[in-house]
């Protein structure tokens, strides 16, 4: 994959006058000289480090555990060691350790892992390398919400209002929720990503909702102590990216909007956050400045804020000290490279720009989007998906489209860790321009192997509300029967799906073949016959197939087929198959289509795209197999969508269920996602039970058939 | 090259080149006391001398007259395949569907790799042979097709078809299907349907040499050669069809479906009063479990083929090409297509040889040899599909001359083991005194000697007529070519109608009035290709595919090399 990085501007280097913090203070820090650096970190963002680091001369020593020995960050330094153990990237002394035998002088974290350890970071510090993020105390400061809500009062940044203290008692939690207000959101004090939050709608639903809150937050972060929050009903997500140096100078470099979001999770950041007055806008900037001065902050942080789209108020959520995922969208907005921002500012240098300067480069710059590619099926809740990237196909980067990805074509995205293949960033004078840029690029991403929301992401650029910029955090679940339309498979990738198979099967199981066959078709045409190739939709939960396609292709001349299905008038195609492009190009007797076709013989799937659309299809099992192999046709049975280990079973053998009734719970990639009943029936048998470790696509549950 | 050039030699050469060139005239004028150089030809001009140039007016009258009686000729004989290749009517189809087991030529499909050919032999066998009884592709469809990469002759009985049973003229189609695959070493794949001899018929069935027991005699004796046999039974094997199977190198049965027993229920209540079901007396399961005739169980006929095809991939048998064949070629010059409007129907109009070469081999390009010695036989070397070939074709009535330079010519295709094609148009040898005198006898006889004794694979195609000993000398069915073609107009006969009336009217016989209407009928296409004379009827434009096909079968992959042990005598 290609990545690219905004232009670095003219103004960079250059000093003016600067805004300076009230509250600074400042002993004259020091110069470092940085030479060599370890990214204790992976994928995209130890990649995105690494880049930054060798423009600029810098030698970077990478990390890799046992799945990622041959992972693209890994591959990226000639300086890369093992740490073995998939866990390692969290063994902050191991990789202190590391650092030292290797000469490097700072450590970046990236995001994730150690970024916002505090106690980490400290350790470094003690170790006389350079953290390259802020003071470990300013983590520590922001790292219990609780605190940093004291902090930001006293600092005169807006809070929600919510219960932030140390009684946990659930009865005093629950009276807590009656003051404030239902809904309220329960929140872990350690958690962060989603996990170990809840919200309460009504009294009733408190303690269930607190129990789960606790036990995901005691298994995700080891600690279960819960806040209670307001819970605002359309709120937005815009968080302030900040800079501090060590200089006492502290900038804002702008706002994004992270409001698009499923599992409490962004998939979507734009910069400027749509329909906010400019007020509004220079007042959250100020706020997120004086939350930084606060706590002495130095570095790259992000201050996240909730606002409330009906008050137009907005409220402190926290502070992330650490470089963000969504950082490029700020970057080609600004035209600035942040890494190279926090290496200034790691080695005692001033900030580049002052705030007048950076405003002046995102009002000539327009707008940028972020769009991330997660493996994940969005059909099923945004469950991960994991596998081997069979086909990437990326649109081509400019200066105005970049893609911050850790994986090419061949690479297994794990399970063990994250599941975002990439991220797709564009950039454009105004918004619906850059969002029209972002449907072309998404069109033009091909991936195949674990399913991936681009489709998803395709249908969100085009969603009217989306579109005229009215977005809320609660947007998807909104906006569900849009954005989960399944399109209609067109005719055509089914003749084109029995071509492929027809053509590329026979190709890969003789690439050479010594037998050449210019003959193709010899005498009068009644010798042979039509082939017949089932082609069926997997349907959208995972649980059985639609009806099967019946295909009948006969092949009449040199790449040139008669092909019909039932009720349908014979067509001739003259078909192409470009196996280096993966790429059948047919002429219909109406006009000429591209696909790209891919086959992923593991899970028996087609993956074709089609007009900048992707399409799953499955070749069914041939009628002898069950009776032959014992190979069963799921139909009736509910599938593991990927590899996962069973929690709970939560119905029993025999027993009646209707449709999205949960039926087993299952933890994959450490979080927990409950598999639906896809409609109603009879339990004829539970599978797997408790405990049992799970490939993709084993039954879980098998339904009684039922009798036509 | 840059060390040659900055050897010494080359050094020394260019300075004087340089000297001379360095002083002109006014010291010596130079003058060459010879020519030192050789003409240079580029390639692509040299292979212009190759190139047949057509004379054919694509637009006159008389193409497009022939185009259009060739056409309507095309459409009875398309009509003729398609009624062929359904097989058996259809209410026994609709009753083999619903046994769940697939058509014949659906087998066939699956059976081959996708995206290869199907070389379908004589689809129209037994088609008017038995008065009163149809016997659509004779009962059985047989072709070389490709499984797994590997050319296999596949012999498939069509039981929609009078129950699948052993018509003389099934019995023949299957031998020769056998004859082809030993001769160019075809792995045999057996796909067996069949109630066995049928027993109306069985006196030209089952006792002669060439009769129902010759099938197990070829599979032990192929075997023997390396020649895998593989039996896929898909239905009844009884009495001497249980033999398929049972000699085969591996067998694979469909449960429940296919059966092989030495006498069904019927029979073996009568002879013994034994009452016993089809399945339990000899289905799939007592085969693949107890008895051990067959090795593999599959549970339907579409599992059965997945099988077989397994065991293709098993036999490790040659994929090798031909080494000889270049792995790049043109396409003709000239439209194969054109061959129609080119030959037309009416067989009394002479047709220039050339043009039917043009049309057939790659490029148009033919290095025609002795093209000015008797000239009534075109002889040559070309390539089709970038495998070589010598090309006999007749031009004309055969000569002294002609047959001469035909044995020439073999000797040399036999010495060079290059396979031989005969495109055959031939009335007969010249007779006359004039001939005689010239001994038309012996010279005719050396060309049937060099085609009888030439140890290369040889390919006859009929583009015309057959008759007389010129059917001999042009490597008729007799001459065991690998595979024999012949076009919609082809006629084969001792002799023409007229002519075989004449001589009988000569000789003092009284002559049957139907006799010559008789004679013109035998000699059709359809009456020969019926009783096996050839292997099939093939459109003119598909000529170079057929013989691509069959130059594939006869050079490729596992092959038997024989020499012709003899230096070439010049004629």
């Amino acid at each position: 994959m290609l990545r690219r990085l905004p232009v670095l501007s003219r103004t960079q280097y250059r000093t003016g006058k600067r805004w300076t913090a009230s509250a600074a203070s400042a002993s004259t820090p020091t110069r470092t000289p940085l030479s060599s650096i370890l990214i204790a970190n992976r994928g995209e963002i130890a990649l995105r480090v690494g880049r930054t680091a060798s423009e600029h001369g810098i030698r970077t020593t990478t990390l890799y555990t046992d799945p990622d020995a041959r992972s693209q960050h890994a591959l990226s330094s000639p300086f890369a060691v093992n740490l073995g153990d998939p866990s390692q990237y969290l063994d902050g002394d191991r990789i202190i350790q590391v650092a030292k035998q290797h000469g490097c002088q700072a450590i970046h974290p990236g995001y994730g892992f150690l970024s916002e350890n505090a106690a980490f970071a400290k350790n470094c510090t003690e170790a006389g390398l350079n953290f390259i993020g802020p003071p470990w105390k300013a983590i520590e400061a922001m790292g219990n919400k609780s605190r940093s809500k004291e902090i930001m009062i006293e600092a005169g940044v807006p809070c929600i209002p919510g219960y932030h203290g140390s009684n946990q008692d659930p009865q005093y939690l629950k009276d807590q929720a009656e003051k404030i207000g239902y809904p309220v959101l329960l929140k872990a004090v350690k958690g962060g990503g989603g996990k170990g939050m809840r919200i309460a709608r009504t009294s009733d639903e408190f303690m269930d909702k607190l129990t789960s809150a606790k036990s995901e937050a005691m298994s995700s972060f080891g600690d279960d102590v819960m806040l209670v929050e307001k819970y605002i009903t359309t709120p937005r997500h815009i968080e302030v990216q900040v800079f501090a140096d060590k200089h006492g100078n502290c900038v804002a470099l702008g706002e994004r909007d992270c409001s698009i979001q499923r599992r409490h999770q962004k998939i979507l950041e734009e910069s400027p956050a749509p329909h906010l007055d400019e007020s509004v806008r220079q007042d959250l900037w100020e706020k997120a400045r004086a939350a930084a001065l606060a706590v002495g902050y130095e570095g790259a942080g992000t201050v996240e804020f909730i606002f409330d789209n009906d008050s137009g108020e907005f409220f402190f959520m926290e502070m992330n000290t650490r470089l963000q995922v969504e950082h490029p969208v700020t970057e080609m907005v600004t035209g600035q490279d942040l890494v190279y921002w926090q290496i200034l500012v790691a080695k005692g240098g001033q900030l580049p720009l002052t705030q007048e300067e950076i405003h002046q480069e995102i009002k000539q710059r327009g707008h940028a989007i972020e769009a991330r590619i997660y493996a994940e099926n969005p059909d099923m809740n945004f469950i991960p998906d994991s596998g081997r990237l069979l086909h990437l196909r990326t649109p081509s980067t400019t200066d105005t489209v970049r893609i911050d990805a850790g994986f090419v074509v061949g690479d297994e995205v794990s399970s063990y860790y994250d599941p975002m293949i990439a991220k797709l960033i564009v950039q454009a004078a105004d918004r619906s321009t850059a969002l029209q840029k972002l449907r072309a690029a998404l069109e033009a991403y091909e991936i195949a192997g674990p399913i991936t929301n681009i489709e998803f992401l395709k249908r969100m650029c085009v969603s009217q509300d989306f579109m005229a910029g009215d977005v809320e955090t609660g947007y998807i679940e909104k906006h569900r029967s849009e954005l989960f339309d399944k399109p209609e498979v067109p005719y055509e990738l089914y003749v084109q799906a029995a071509i492929s198979l027809y053509v590329t099967e026979q190709a890969n199981a003789h690439p050479e073949p010594a037998v050449k066959r210019p003959e193709q078709t010899v005498g009068f045409g009644y010798a042979a016959q039509p082939r017949e190739f089932h082609l069926t939709q997997p349907s959208q939960d995972g649980a059985g197939h639609s009806t099967p396609m019946a295909m009948l292709v006969k092949e009449i001349g040199p790449n040139v087929f008669t092909t019909t299905t039932q009720g349908m008038e014979p067509i001739i195609v003259t078909s192409n198959f470009d196996h280096s492009q993966n790429v059948l190009q047919s002429f219909f007797p109406h006009s000429r289509i591209e696909t790209t076709f891919i086959q992923d013989t593991t899970s028996n799937t087609l993956i074709l795209f089609q007009h900048g659309r992707q399409y799953r299809l499955q070749l069914a099992l041939p009628k002898w197999a069950e009776k032959a192999l014992g190979m069963k046709d799921v139909t009736n049975s509910v599938l593991a969508p990927m590899p996962c280990k069973v929690l709970r079973v939560e119905v029993q053998e025999g027993a009646q269920v209707t449709k999205n009734q949960a039926l087993v719970v299952i933890e994959s990639m450490k979080m927990e996602t409950v598999i639906r009943a896809p409609h109603d029936g009879t339990i004829a048998k539970i599978v797997h039970r408790a405990g049992d470790l799970c490939k993709a696509g084993t039954a879980l549950v098998e339904f009684a058939e039922v009798a036509e | 090259m840059a060390t040659a050039a900055s050897s010494p030699i080359w050094r020394d050469l260019r300075r004087r080149v340089c000297q001379n060139a360095r002083k002109p005239s006014s010291t010596r004028i130079y003058q060459p006391t010879r020519r030192f150089a050789a003409t240079y030809t580029s390639p692509h001009q040299a292979a212009k001398i190759s190139i047949i140039q057509s004379a054919v007016d694509t637009s006159s009258t008389a193409y497009r007259e022939n185009a259009e009686s060739m056409r309507q000729l095309m459409q009875k004989f398309s009509a003729l395949h398609e009624e062929a290749a359904k097989g058996g009517n259809a209410k026994a189809r609709e009753k083999h569907i619903a046994r769940g087991k697939m058509l014949v030529r659906d087998r066939v499909t699956a059976l081959t790799d996708p995206g290869t050919p199907f070389l379908e032999l004589s689809a129209l066998a037994g088609y008017q042979v038995y008065p009163g009884e149809e016997v659509p592709a004779g009962g059985i469809v047989t072709g070389i097709g490709t499984v797994e990469g590997v050319m296999c002759m596949i012999v498939a009985n069509d039981s929609t078809v009078k129950g699948g049973t052993y018509y003389p003229i099934t019995v023949k189609k299957h031998l020769r299907a056998q004859e082809i695959a030993q001769q160019n070493r075809l792995p045999c794949i057996y796909l067996v349907d069949s109630g066995g001899a049928n027993l109306p018929h069985q006196a030209d069935v089952f006792p002669d040499r060439d009769h129902f027991g010759r099938i197990f005699y070829n599979q032990a004796r192929m075997s023997g050669m390396g020649i895998p046999q593989l039996s896929v039974v898909m239905g009844p094997c009884t009495a001497g069809g249980a033999y398929v199977p049972s000699m085969s190198d591996e067998s694979i049965i469909v449960q429940e479906q296919g059966h092989i027993f030495l006498a069904g229920p019927p029979l073996v209540k009568a002879a013994t009063g034994e009452v016993v079901s089809a399945e339990d007396l000899g289905g799939g399961k007592l085969h693949s479990e107890i008895s051990g005739v067959t090795d593999y169980l599959a549970v339907d006929d579409a599992h059965a083929i997945v099988l077989a095809r397994r065991c293709v991939q098993n036999l490790n048998y040659s994929r090798h090409a031909n080494a000889s064949q270049t792995p790049r070629w043109k396409e003709p010059l000239y439209d194969p297509e054109e061959l129609g409007g080119v030959v037309g129907t009416n067989l009394k109009t002479q047709i220039d040889g050339h043009e039917i070469i043009a049309r057939i081999v790659d490029g148009s390009e033919f290095s025609e040899f002795k093209p000015l010695y008797g000239p009534t036989l075109i002889t040559g070397f070309a390539s089709i599909y970038g495998h070589p070939v010598g090309i006999v074709a007749n031009n004309g009535i055969l000569f002294s001359e002609s047959s001469l330079k035909g044995a020439h010519f073999i000797q040399l295709c036999a010495k060079r083991n290059i396979p031989l094609v005969f495109l055959q148009n031939i009335s007969g040898f010249m007779v006359g005194q004039e001939a005689e005198k010239g001994g038309i006898a012996k010279n005719g006889a050396k060309l049937v000697t060099a085609v009888a004794c030439a140890e290369v694979p040889k390919f006859t195609v009929v583009f015309g007529s057959s008759a007389g000993a010129g059917n001999y000398g042009m490597c008729g069915r007799a001459y065991s070519p690998r595979f024999l073609w012949a076009w919609p107009t082809a006629k084969t006969s001792v002799m023409g109608p007229e002519q075989l009336s004449a001589v009988m009217e000569a000789v003092g016989k009284t002559v049957d009035p139907k006799l010559k209407e008789r004679i013109e009928l035998e000699s059709e296409a359809t009456f020969a290709t019926a009783r096996l004379w050839d292997d099939g009827i093939i459109p003119p434009s598909h000529t170079r595919r057929v013989l691509g096909m069959g130059l594939q079968a006869a050079m490729s992959g596992s092959t038997e090399q024989k020499e012709t042990a003899f230096g070439v005598f010049r004629m």
